[in-house]
């Protein structure tokens, strides 16, 4: 009787082991035999106004009424509020509160990862075999993720130095060498230049990415958070990247003050 | 956070093979047809060389490149051949080295903006496209000249000088800055690329329907679609254009067209159409041809070569904008010197 049980269970295990093994979405091959996540991606989500499950809310500026609002989201943060230090805290509140000044999207600065992935302009990804390519339409930004030879980040950057592997289907990115200049989203979370993103992207069908985020910053969390959200194929007929040169209009803002008396932008 | 020290990336660069490119017209002699590479004897007895594949099938044209030269665009008032002998091609390289040399003099203006000497900044100490013995990149018209502008041409371009005059100093304000000095685009990115002075660098990464070209000066990635899509419609205007590109048997066409005219390449227009054709010759070599064809400027459409030589990675992020102190400093400065000149005048009217 024991027996007949234990063979049982072994063949239930088997069963259950299999059924996890068995990938849910087998994507179509590049040349090279990995899962091909070239094309137009873009996340529908709130994340840049705030990573964090909000409320609508008023905006920044008056005279832009309710374009400029606050738009509510659930949120890509799992598990809790972010764990940030508590000297962090207070800076993460005093960057909200003077977030118009300090936001660095609103100066047309690159944007970090990983905000660049849910910025609400599209991205693509250029896949080779030592290089995977992600270009951003926002600010032309571009991310180099290297497949072949993994080095140290040589110096500090606004996108970070990254090296890819290849995990089964998933895109497995680790990141370093950011400086603490770019923010997570509008409402001031941010970092230092002590930040450390892994980033996990997996086909989940034909035109969607499962993408998930471990961001570790010592100076500024308490422990490592993990965000997760889908990435959608931009699946319009003749869909590209166009030219979101963003420096031109962020001039008068920038310089303005700076600008001859007695002079006016042409 | 610790980074590492350029130095050892410096080492990497230093130990940078330079290939010839395989360009030497017979001394003296203008070549009778729009000149392509001519192939020494020895390089034409050698197997022909084909490009390896991608595992897409396309021809293989990554990995990181330069274009950095000292060949100009037009050919100098001075020449009338269009091959330097070697000798010739040596001389106008030591010139060139010894011009930038002058820029560190002390005490002057271009000591304070670069240090030519410096690595990084110095082309004779990094890739750049060696034994390229022609006396200019444009290879049609056989002058090695731009040719004529049209009435409209000429025309357009006294009109911006007038505009430039009317915006005032450069130091009055951001928009009247060249546009690189803005971090807007630079000469790198074209189209057409060419040659930026520095960082004349390009990686190119082939996905399944897309070539991209990461230009290093300003982290433009050209995207080019490999399909045969129309271009964007009239109304719509970009800084570098919309690429369209399909290849020609190894080589890779690509057409641009829709400027937005506020970088006018050598003053164009925004008719202006480039085409641009690509091409890996050895494993070290992609050829660079480009025809400017715009009606509204010139009398006829222009061609010039500008080859790439293969470089060391990696491209560097290039922050421009968000470290573009040049801008703010030069602003500061000129608006406190005329606030000093106030002050000074002020106080002499009291005396």
């Amino acid at each position: 009787m024991r027996r007949l049980a234990a063979a049982a269970l072994a063949v239930a295990s088997s069963v259950l082991l299999v059924s996890a093994q068995a990938p849910a979405y087998r994507a179509p091959r590049t040349g090279d035999g990995k899962a091909n996540l070239n094309g137009i991606w873009q996340a529908i989500n709130e994340a840049n106004w705030d990573i964090e499950g909000h409320s609508a809310a008023p905006g920044r500026v008056l005279a832009l009424g309710a374009e400029d609002a606050i738009v509510p989201g659930l949120g890509i943060v799992e598990g809790g509020p972010l764990p940030y230090l508590p000297e962090a805290a207070a800076k993460k509140k005093a960057n909200f509160e003077k977030r118009l000044a300090a936001d660095p999207e609103i100066k047309c600065y690159l944007p970090g990862v990983p905000r660049a992935m849910y910025l609400p302009q599209p991205l693509q990804i250029i896949q080779s075999q030592k290089h995977i390519m992600m270009a951003f339409q926002y600010a032309g930004a571009v991310r180099t993720i290297y497949m072949d030879e993994h080095v140290e980040a040589p110096a500090d950057s606004w996108m970070g130095w990254s090296n890819g592997h290849w995990e089964g289907e998933t895109l497995v990115i680790d990141t370093t060498g950011f400086n603490d200049l770019s923010w997570f989203d509008r409402a001031g979370n941010f970092h230092s230049d002590a930040l450390h993103v892994v980033e996990r992207i997996t086909p989940a069908s034909a035109d969607l990415l499962n993408y998930e985020a471990t961001v570790d910053d010592k100076k500024v969390f308490s422990r490592p958070w993990k965000m997760s959200m889908p990435l959608y194929r931009r699946k319009e007929k003749g869909a590209r990247l166009l030219e979101f040169r963003c420096v031109e209009f962020v001039e008068d803002l920038i310089y303005g003050a700076l600008r001859k008396p007695g002079t006016r932008t042409p | 956070m610790k980074h590492r020290a350029l130095a050892s990336f410096g080492v990497m660069l230093v130990g940078i093979a330079v290939f010839a490119l395989a360009t030497r017209g017979v001394a003296g002699q203008a070549p009778a047809a729009p000149a392509t590479t001519k192939p020494a004897p020895a390089a034409q007895a050698a197997k022909k060389w084909t490009a390896p594949r991608t595992p897409d099938g396309q021809p293989d044209l990554q990995g990181y490149w330069t274009n950095s030269t000292y060949v100009p665009l037009e050919r100098p008032d001075k020449v009338t051949k269009a091959f330097y002998t070697e000798p010739e091609f040596a001389a106008v390289v030591k010139d060139a080295a010894a011009r930038e040399a002058e820029q560190t003099e002390p005490g002057t203006i271009a000591d304070v903006h670069y240090d030519f000497s410096q690595f990084g900044l110095d082309r004779s100490q990094s890739a750049f496209v060696k034994n390229d013995l022609r006396t200019s990149m444009i290879v049609d018209p056989l002058s090695g000249k731009m040719p004529p502008l049209t009435a409209e041409g000429q025309k357009r371009a006294a009109d911006r000088a007038a505009e430039r005059r009317r915006n005032g100093a450069t130091t009055d304000a951001v928009q009247n800055m060249p546009i690189g000095t803005r971090c807007l685009v630079m000469a790198g990115s074209g189209p057409p690329m060419m040659n930026a002075g520095y960082n004349s660098n390009y990686q190119i990464v082939q996905g399944a329907g897309y070539v991209m070209i990461l230009v290093e000066m300003i982290h433009d990635a050209r995207i080019i679609p490999i399909d045969n899509r129309a271009a964007l419609p009239g109304n719509m205007r970009q800084w570098m254009g919309d690429s369209r590109g399909h290849w020609e048997g190894d080589t890779l066409v690509i057409e641009t067209t829709n400027v937005n005219g506020k970088n006018p390449f050598r003053g164009s227009s925004e008719r202006m159409k480039v085409t641009e054709r690509l091409a890996r010759v050895d494993a070290n070599t992609l050829s660079y041809r480009f025809t400017i064809d715009d009606p509204a400027t010139w009398t006829t459409p222009w061609t010039a070569e500008a080859p790439m030589t293969k470089s060391v990675g990696p491209i560097f992020e290039h922050a421009c904008h968000e470290g573009n102190y040049g801008v703010r400093n030069t602003l500061a400065g000129a608006r406190l010197e005329e606030k000093l000149a106030a002050e000074s005048a002020a106080k002499k009217t009291s005396n």
